[in-house]
């Protein structure tokens, strides 16, 4: 989706401002947020991707006036309708519907430690071809899906150098969408600042971006 | 995702009255009921963990044992770790530019947001930065939880399309002769940078290096300043 979320190459978003001493959390709240998705992930009812989607389906104006864990709360309160672990009614009234189960929590304090050391990995072991190698031309494809992609505007229609094959990854933009990992091969892209911002920029400089088989052709 | 953006916007809105009753219901016990109360988000997330917890969907005991793991326990100095490990044991250096999340597992550190990493080595020719233009990709295990500015529409836009400005803004001037890499998160690959070992440090022992390393410089914005003269780390 064309998405003011993929904000790479845009220029009046205002300068880069660093907090001395900024805290993990700035308010209680925040922290709350953070730990609920992670505690709500624990149901596999979403996946990674498919959260990231649901924070981009925000709309740009508010995208862009929540703070991050704003942001959060949103996503989060919509994917717990959308997959259905809470009703809106629930989450209207703050209370559960008469006669719903009561279920058991798949994270506790005792779990904790091993539910982020586990972590949730994408590399795949499964034989899947490279359509691609180090060193190769490429070029990534100009497609413009209306749903989720790891893509980035910025990067589309432009020639690139493969840099390395990292391995099968799962496709985050199937994955968001519930339609399959669509395992495949994922490559570090070196684009020229030049291939990509024009003659203005540096000559040495250069931009990499992870792609898929499925974002890439060949130059 | 099904949800259309008018689905996505009549829903979000439909969650707002619940917030005004809660807050009116809070404040009606204090004889305020007249007021308007706007839809704070503390309150917000009161309402919905309180939800959750009834239902049994979360342990509250859960939530605070996160909160306190990425405050307390995870942060930027397992960065600086694995940094002055690299600094000190060549070996150890070899294995985490070829082969990153097995080195970093070495010292101990992996899992949620680092299950896949990759070290970029700064030289004197060559200079990384990382960002996320897409969202906030950042790795977790190893920096903790990512600052306000990272997040930021003005660093996510600018670090790709301006990185030299961006580095200056930093109190970072790079010199034109050095090649800027700027990786940018797409995947579920999380980038560290491994600085340069400042000048002067050469006596230092990995504990004290490891005193020296900044997040800023793991994230690519900053270099590692030499240790200050007669006060060690």
């Amino acid at each position: 989706m064309n998405g003011v979320h993929d904000m790479g190459g845009m220029q009046d978003m205002g300068p880069v401002q660093a907090e001395k001493n900024e805290p993990v959390f700035h308010e209680p709240w925040e922290g709350r947020v953070f730990a609920l998705n992670q505690a709500l992930g624990a149901w596999r009812k979403w996946n990674i991707d498919a959260s990231r989607h649901q924070r981009e389906l925000i709309p740009p104006a508010e995208y862009l006036r929540m703070s991050y864990y704003e942001k959060w709360l949103t996503a989060l309160m919509e994917l717990l309708v959308n997959r259905e672990l809470v009703t809106r009614a629930e989450l209207e009234s703050g209370r559960p519907e008469a006669g719903s189960p009561k279920a058991t929590p798949p994270v506790t304090a005792e779990t904790v430690p091993a539910l982020l050391a586990q972590g949730k990995p994408v590399r795949r072991d499964v034989p899947v071809a490279a359509r691609f190698k180090a060193g190769q031309h490429v070029r990534a494809r100009n497609i413009n899906p209306t749903g989720h992609t790891r893509l980035p505007r910025y990067a589309r229609g432009k020639a690139g150098t493969v840099e390395r094959d990292h391995g099968v990854f799962v496709f985050p933009d199937t994955n968001a969408h519930f339609l399959g990992e669509k395992p495949q091969h994922l490559y570090s892209v070196r684009f020229a600042a030049r291939e990509l911002w024009g003659k203005e920029a540096s000559a040495r400089d250069a931009v990499y971006v992870n792609l898929w088989d499925d974002h890439l052709e060949p130059a | 995702m099904k949800t259309s953006r008018r689905d996505f916007i009549a829903n979000a809105g439909a969650a707002a009255p619940a917030m005004h009753d809660l807050a009116h219901a809070q404040e009606s016990e204090h004889e305020h009921d007249h007021q308007v109360v706007p839809s704070d988000p503390a309150l917000r997330v009161k309402s919905l963990e309180s939800l959750l917890v009834e239902k049994g969907l979360v342990d509250p005991a859960a939530l605070d044992a996160l909160i306190d793991t990425y405050e307390h326990k995870i942060g930027p100095r397992n960065g600086a770790r694995v940094v002055a490990r690299a600094w000190v044991d060549p070996a150890y250096k070899k294995r985490l530019l070829a082969d990153a999340e097995h080195a970093i597992t070495e010292l101990g550190f992996g899992g949620q947001q680092g299950e896949h990493m990759i070290v970029l080595e700064n030289t004197p020719k060559v200079h990384n930065l990382v960002v996320c233009t897409l969202c906030s990709c950042y790795p977790w295990p190893l920096l903790g939880l990512p600052p306000v500015w990272y997040k930021s529409a003005g660093y996510r836009s600018r670090a790709v399309i301006d990185p030299r400005g961006v580095l200056r803004e930093f109190g970072l001037e790079l010199p034109q002769d050095v090649e800027l890499r700027v990786h940018d998160s797409t995947a579920e690959l999380r980038y560290l940078v491994l600085p340069e070992r400042p000048a002067g440090s050469e006596k230092l022992n990995e504990e004290e290096l490891t005193a020296l390393v900044t997040r800023d410089a793991m994230i690519g914005v900053a270099n590692v300043a030499s240790p200050k003269p007669g006060g060690g780390a």
